[in-house]
């Protein structure tokens, strides 16, 4: 058994006193936790301790290191056939606003900010049937054309899904001609909760979550890495989001190909549900600090800051957050720009964000090799 | 409210901001890791232990927790003394309305964005008309207290503010007034020429019911000569407060911080807060936040606004600290609702006013009820029960029915001389 120092003993007595002595005991031990080790850390009132639990094992996986990344976001369409009730962004082909963007579009989108230090593209969009699988072939080499050194992460699950509907070939053969078009990663959106109940509720259109899996399997066992999702604070359970996370862990001691874990906090603005309130940030300094802990097989946790918004982001870092994403400018933005382009500002305040939440800065790329140490 | 919440909010010229105030104290956050490994590790440990034993800290371990713990630990301990003097997991409010009667000043601080010097373009004095229209806008949505507070006016003495709050509360029973921040006490008896007790004594019988605790920023001379050079010193603040208390009133206590304080002198500014109130229990509540830089007249000499992780361990800190306070309030306006939630659970019970000013002003489409509603919802949402209060933090709410703070006392005696000035008032007018 490992030396106990204060630090941990205090720990335990801090959770022996909420009643968590022993899932404390495991989680200083490394042990799994169970699904009731999870559901008394989603009810217990102690958010305190249970961060603290959380940040025992972010501290023990990364120290004090932070990850963010330099990228730019890449949505093609938001032309999409899902109809899911959470969505504020997805439009039907003739509504007003709804867009698709040509292969030249997404490749001046990657020169318009070729002169900031990009080393990551996230490009994901929503479900539109009519676009032809080479669209999508397309729109991976036109990135690469203008960019050859960018990581282009790209194409959620269910939109994996679509692309070997439209491709007419298995998944398993459509995967290799995207990474040979310049895919080199798969972000983890789309999983939203995998519960049946939920899905039948909000978005019954979409790929299940059995679906979502099975696809992430094939991903990974395409050698490629991806990360996973679990869209948090509307109609689902404990019990559904436990049953989530397990489903993740699960496929992650099969694969080990998930790099990343993020909480998405459901935002009603806009959408269908707009009666659902969304979590607090309280609700979500605890999800992320659930994800941590029953996560033990994922590397890292993701504090996605332009859906926490960044005070959050800043916070979660001491409950169980070893990254906060990127920079993610948009190029109007950088167009209205006087002297000191918005990435390398993005850049300082983030760096400065991390700094004032105790924690090392580190610029990393997609696949969490170092860029720079700030 | 956000402008400082997002990091696409700064500009470029921040770069130049942050060389100029290169020159003032820099402080860099404690890495989390030290706070509880090594020696700094176990000294930490050791002071949270007393916390957590209910043994007050000295300054020195508070400045120790502030540079060396990591904001988990501070919320925890905050949290912990916060539980030990609310157990119920009750987050109080008070309905009220922010009432600024003029924003000319001349004291000219740096960091203020709302004052105008006189003849200074978008000068204002409010009519009698306008702020009683105002304080009857707040007792119809059953509002508790006035928040009247303005500029430095050279010419608005202390004759002009008893008639204001004397007819105010003659209209206005209900509406405690919590009025004139200890800077504009003792500007006006620097107008007056006579000793601030006298200016209090005199408002306290035209009805001024509180005094609220603006105007302390950071009370440490040093800091005080850099921004704010004309308004009064620490000493003068804390005697106008303690002379306020000897009066039997009670007032609050706040801090601003962010700007060109070393954390040594943050600490300094909480002692000399306690000693008071270990020498009077005058104060109520105590209240912290960061200063806000975005547009006040001196920016350039301001570093950029402070982050949530130090906002939060300061606001920690200060729970642990003012062991002698009851309340602290935490600070919706500058943080935004969802940090204030956060701060429930580092060390804040209260969440102050409903500004139903500030609603008022930016009406479109937000009524004042959903304002009320709109806090009530906060407030649940992070785990506690909303309860309205009045100025001496007194539970005042029906749905309250355990045992309440003795200012609900306070408050019926201070209604009861406004309705006996009120009606002897009345009297001398039938009279005449």
């Amino acid at each position: 058994m490992i030396q106990s120092t204060l630090s941990e003993e205090r720990l335990e007595r801090g959770a022996r006193a909420a009643g968590l002595g022993a899932i404390a005991a495991k989680v200083l031990a490394g042990e799994r936790l169970s699904l009731d080790d999870g559901r008394a850390l989603y009810e217990t009132p102690e958010l305190h301790v249970v961060g603290a639990l959380a940040n025992h094992v972010r501290e023990r996986l990364h120290g004090d290191l932070s990850y963010f990344n330099v990228n730019q976001h890449v949505n093609y369409t938001n032309i999409c056939n899902k109809l899911c009730r959470f969505c504020a962004f997805q439009r039907l082909p003739r509504q007003e606003g709804a867009y698709c963007m040509t292969p030249e579009e997404v490749a001046q989108r990657i020169r318009d900010q070729l002169g900031e230090p990009v080393t990551e593209v996230h490009m994901v969009a929503g479900i539109n049937p009519r676009l032809p699988y080479d669209y999508y072939l397309d729109i991976l080499r036109a990135v690469k054309a203008v960019r050859p050194a960018i990581h282009v992460k790209a194409f959620t699950m269910v939109e994996l899904h679509e692309i070997a509907r439209v491709a007419r070939k298995p998944l398993e053969d459509v995967l290799p001609e995207l990474i040979e078009a310049g895919l080199g990663s798969v972000p983890g959106g789309g999983a939203e909760v995998f519960a049946e109940r939920v899905r039948q509720a909000t978005y019954h259109l979409k790929i299940s979550g059995g679906e979502w899996l099975a696809i992430a399997r094939k991903v990974h066992q395409a050698g490629l890495r991806s990360n996973c999702t679990m869209l948090h604070g509307h109609i689902e359970t404990v019990d559904e989001r436990l049953d989530h996370l397990d489903r993740l862990r699960r496929l992650q001691d099969e694969t080990g190909g998930f790099q990343t874990y993020v909480p998405l906090s459901f935002h009603p603005e806009n959408s269908e549900m707009a009666d659902v309130p969304g979590p607090t940030a309280l609700d979500e300094l605890r999800e992320i600090a659930l994800g941590r802990l029953m996560l033990d097989n994922v590397a890292h946790v993701k504090a996605y800051w332009i859906l926490m918004d960044v005070p959050v982001a800043q916070l979660a870092l001491a409950y169980g957050a070893d990254d906060v994403d990127g920079t993610v400018v948009e190029e109007k933005i950088y167009h209205e720009a006087g002297a000191t382009t918005p990435q390398a500002v993005q850049r300082e305040e983030l760096v400065r964000w991390i700094r004032d939440a105790g924690r090392v800065p580190v610029e990393r790329d997609t696949l969490y090799g170092v860029v720079s140490s700030a | 409210m956000d402008r400082c919440a997002s990091p696409s909010a700064t500009r470029p010229e921040a770069d130049a901001r942050a060389a100029e105030s290169a020159a003032l104290p820099a402080w860099e956050a404690p890495l989390a890791s030290l706070g509880r490994s090594g020696p700094a590790g176990d000294e930490v440990a050791r002071i949270a232990d007393g916390v957590l034993e209910g043994r007050r800290i000295t300054p020195e371990e508070a400045l120790f927790l502030h540079d060396h713990a990591d904001v988990l630990t501070l919320g925890a301990l905050a949290d912990h003394v916060r539980r030990a003097k609310h157990p119920e997991p009750i987050v109080t409010y008070i309905v009220d309305r922010n009432v600024n009667p003029t924003n000319v000043c001349v004291t000219d601080c740096g960091f203020c964005a709302f004052y105008r010097r006189p003849g200074q373009e978008g000068e204002y004095l409010l009519t009698r008309e306008e702020i009683v229209e105002k304080a009857r806008e707040t007792a119809e949505l059953g509002g508790r207290q006035l928040l009247i507070q303005g500029g430095h006016h050279p010419a608005i003495r202390t004759d002009w503010w008893c008639d204001l709050i004397a007819d105010l509360r003659a209209r206005f029973p209900e509406l405690n007034c919590h009025a004139l921040s200890a800077p504009e006490l003792d500007h006006l008896a620097r107008l007056d020429k006579r000793p601030v007790e006298e200016v209090i004594r005199d408002l306290k019988a035209a009805g001024m019911g509180s005094v609220p605790g603006a105007g302390a920023e950071i009370l440490v001379e040093r800091v005080r000569k850099v921004i704010a050079p004309k308004k009064m010193k620490t000493e003068r603040w804390l005697d106008v407060h303690r002379k306020v208390h000897a009066a039997g009133l009670r007032s609050s206590a706040t801090m601003m911080f962010g700007h060109v304080e070393t954390s040594a002198e943050r600490v300094e500014h909480l002692r000399r807060l306690r000693e008071l109130q270990d020498e009077t229990g005058g104060f109520t509540a105590f209240a912290c936040w960061n200063m806000q830089p975005e547009g006040v007249p001196e920016q350039s000499k301001y570093p950029r606004c402070t982050t949530p992780a130090i906002y939060l361990r300061v606001q920690a800190l200060s729970r642990v600290f003012l062991d002698n306070f009851d309340n602290v309030q935490t600070s919706y306006v500058t943080q935004g609702v969802k940090m204030a939630q956060v701060t429930l659970r580092y060390g804040c019970n209260d969440f102050g006013g409903t500004m139903l000013e500030e609603n008022v002003v930016s009406a479109a489409g937000c009524s004042r009820l959903e304002s009320i509603q709109g806090i009530e919802h906060a407030i649940e949402r992070a785990g506690f029960l909303p309860r309205q209060r009045n100025s001496w933090y007194g539970i005042v709410d029906p749905r309250h029915d355990g045992a309440t703070f003795p200012g609900c006392a306070e408050e019926a005696a201070v209604t009861a001389d406004a309705q006996e000035a009120a009606r002897s008032a009345k009297a001398e007018e039938t009279a005449q």
